[in-house]
């Protein structure tokens, strides 16, 4: 059982409630291999998803997940510049709030911004990214992924690639993988790595095979473009030569290792091609996980109701 | 009037006195006094009005979030004899009109004497210099551009020249806004904690060694504003070891909080330059230990709940501090014997009142009779709720801390009592 009203950052969870969302999310998945999509626990129960960001990844994942709950469904996005010209989340929250939603799904470029809606509105509130803060969906499917694969998360080795500095990927999965017991180490350029990144439990690598040597789970995070112009790095085929995972530095993990990435991929740039489609790729496999750790989500902070 | 059986910090002495005071001034110290009117401040301890070198009050322009009435009594209940108060109001102190309405407003309000700090370049906006001439006749004591630094050394260079003509000093707030690029707290772990974008020290140190390099070059004072960084204080040390005219001061927040207070995305600890880690704090207590520091400021900002009340990217830095500074100061540094109380007392009146050059700071006979009555023996704790300051921005709420003001008395007149309960 879920102990908190929202759930905003896997820094936040317990190991026992990672591993509840985690037992649920696996049957949800189960489900939904056998094609169920009309499960009715959401039956009657308002759902918003409201992205401050571009998204059509996990706003879709969100949407489905509550739907084949059986939830009601609106979908709300807003430029990023309207947070500035328009109404403060604080008031928005409360209209929301007002028509009774029971479950807001926000994603938003500020970290913290969760919480802050959290606070204001007696609604759940689910963090669907937030700035450079957490993604705890992302890093719980990602975990569910690695659970399916190995059995438990427990003493596996997750190397982390790419832009570490500006991803709240990085970080969820940083806190869950510790929780779970699995070790992380990370590499990228350093202009990449944000501060005291060691400090906080992950191994910070000198080299791209020093990260992956002897790693169960490899994954790439992506590159964006505007990074290059903001120089933190000079061209994405620089990265893809010195930092880039191929097939000479997947050699240093394990042989049944597996590649991962959250999406959308720039090919390669932070994995070849080959891996991206090869064998070992899980990148499919983590979509599906997707809706199924979000239904999980949705379904614990419903039952929070039941039982109260 | 005669303030009868205080403990008067004078000097560096602490020794109960009575103190007389006529026609606004310090007339006679000394044991025994009678005649006239008295008051009986036995159990309290007696201080040099306090002095404020970096207040904002938010008037003209921002009146939502503190007005020059709200702001003074603010000070005066915070045991301010003296206030300073910043240019980045709508319009900008840029001239001398602004400046007299700032002096007018003062008079109206007839609490503590506000000194009007006017900008260094016209609207703050760093390319010509601001009407420096017209704005020291009209009562400026002396020029800044906080909020920001001038981006040009050049300018910069020539404004320290120009003001240094009337006999003003440059009260530099200290930042590379391009290294700075959107952060809003300090980078280290607790940015990668939160994910909130940090800013290096750097940031801070390369504008105070430019300011020190300037003073350096031409021979002329500056005054470095909120000082947060070890790395800072490590130039300003050094600065001052070979001779240059350099002070500096730091704020409350400075020396009590460090960055791991940002953690919950609490907006009141929004502040610029922004929280530390423990070894900045540590290293501003030691800065202000051996003199590198010279005074304490608190560089009140107050803010609407507006203001605050949203993402902490978008929530406006600033702390409303003037009601709290003493008693934080008192507590982190004499309660906890870093410093001795006459310490304090010069880091919060005589050397803020030295460094612009203003009357009083000091009780001695023929000084304004200023004057801060605090019984020290008295614990409380922080709430907003009871701020006469229009900012209830403060990240000290429910904080416990020892040294309350009890009168404050400016040119002889009490202008603050506190209400007993």
């Amino acid at each position: 059982m879920l102990r908190q009203k929202d759930v905003t950052g896997l820094y936040e969870l317990s190991a026992e409630e990672i591993d509840e969302i985690l037992c649920v999310a696996a049957e949800m998945k189960q489900k939904l291999r056998s094609g169920v999509k009309n499960l009715p626990d959401l039956t009657g129960r308002a759902v918003t998803t409201l992205f401050y960001e571009n998204s059509t990844r996990t706003r879709c994942s969100f949407e489905l997940a509550a739907k084949y709950l059986g939830a009601h469904v609106v979908n709300i996005s807003a430029a990023s510049s309207s947070v500035q010209k328009g109404e403060t989340l604080v008031d928005t929250g409360k209209t929301l709030d007002a028509m009774r939603n029971d479950f807001i799904i926000i994603r938003h470029p500020m970290g913290g911004a969760p919480k802050l809606l959290g606070k204001t509105v007696k609604a759940h509130v689910i963090n669907g990214g937030d700035g450079m803060n957490e993604h705890p969906t992302q890093a719980l499917l990602d975990m569910l992924t690695m659970r399916e694969t190995f059995g438990a998360v427990k003493g596996l080795k997750v190397a982390i690639l790419g832009d570490i500095r500006h991803s709240r990927v990085a970080k969820s999965n940083l806190f869950g993988l510790k929780k779970l017991g699995a070790e992380v180490s990370v590499f990228a350029p350093r202009t990449l790595i944000p501060a005291d990144f060691d400090k906080m439990g992950a191994k910070v690598c000198a080299s791209r095979e020093e990260a992956v040597d002897g790693a169960d789970v490899v994954m790439g995070l992506r590159i964006q473009l505007e990074r290059q112009h903001g120089g933190l790095f000079p061209s994405l085929g620089e990265y893809a030569k010195f930092y880039g995972v191929n097939e000479e530095v997947i050699k240093y993990a394990k042989p049944n290792a597996i590649v991962m990435h959250p999406g959308p991929v720039n090919r390669g740039v932070e994995l070849t091609c080959s891996l991206i489609d090869g064998a070992s790729s899980r990148i499919e496999d983590q979509v599906l996980s997707g809706v199924a750790v979000r239904m999980s989500v949705l379904k614990l902070l419903n039952d929070q109701e039941a039982r109260a | 009037m005669i303030f009868k059986n205080a403990q008067a910090v004078i000097g560096g002495e602490v020794k109960k006195v009575d103190i007389r005071t006529e026609n606004g001034l310090i007339a006679e110290i000394g044991e025994n006094l009678s005649g006239g009117e008295v008051l009986d401040c036995a159990g309290l301890t007696a201080l040099a009005g306090l002095v404020d070198i970096h207040v904002h009050l938010r008037e003209p322009g921002f009146e939502k979030k503190e007005n020059i009435e709200s702001g003074a009594r603010a000070a005066v209940k915070g045991g301010f004899t003296q206030i300073c108060c910043m240019p980045n109001t709508s319009p900008v102190i840029d001239n001398k009109v602004v400046v007299t309405y700032i002096k007018a407003r003062e008079k109206e309000v007839n609490l503590c004497k506000i000194h009007p700090v006017g900008a260094i370049t016209k609207g703050q906006e760093g390319q010509e210099l601001a009407a420096i001439g017209g704005m020291k006749h009209a009562g400026a004591v002396a020029l800044s551009e906080d909020g920001k630094s001038v981006p040009s050394t050049k300018i910069m260079s020539l404004a320290m020249q120009y003001a240094s003509d009337f006999g003003l000093k440059c009260l530099c707030h200290c930042e590379d806004r391009e290294l700075v690029d959107g952060g809003v707290v300090n980078e280290g772990y607790y940015s990668t904690l939160t994910g909130l974008k940090g800013s290096i020290r750097a940031a801070e140190d390369i504008i105070i060694a430019r300011e020190i390099c300037l003073a350096e070059s031409l021979d002329l004072p500056v005054h470095i504003c909120h000082v947060s960084t070890y790395s800072g204080i490590q130039l300003i040390r050094e600065a001052k070891a070979r001779g240059v005219r350099v002070t500096a001061e730091t704020c409350p927040h400075y020396f009590t909080l460090t960055d791991e207070a940002i953690k919950e995305f609490d907006t009141n600890t929004k502040v610029n330059p922004p929280l530390r880690a423990e070894k900045d704090r540590l290293a501003v207590i030691e800065g202000l230990k051996d003199g590198t520091l010279d005074c304490i400021v608190t560089d009140h900002a107050p803010h609407h709940a507006d203001d605050k009340n949203v993402e902490y990217n978008l929530a406006a830095f600033g702390i409303s501090g003037l009601e709290t500074s003493f008693a934080l100061s008192y507590t982190a540094l004499v309660k906890s014997g870093e410093l001795t109380l006459p310490q304090l007392a010069e880091k919060m009146s005589a050397t803020p009142a030295e460094i612009l050059s203003l009357k009083g700071g000091k009780i001695e006979v023929g000084a304004p009779a200023d004057l801060t009555f605090a019984d020290l023996n008295e614990e409380w704790t922080i709430d907003p709720d009871e701020f006469v300051s229009k900012g209830k921005n403060t990240p000290f709420t429910g904080v416990k801390v020892y040294g309350r003001v009890k009168y404050t008395v400016v040119d002889g007149e009490i202008k603050y009592e506190e209400k007993r309960k």
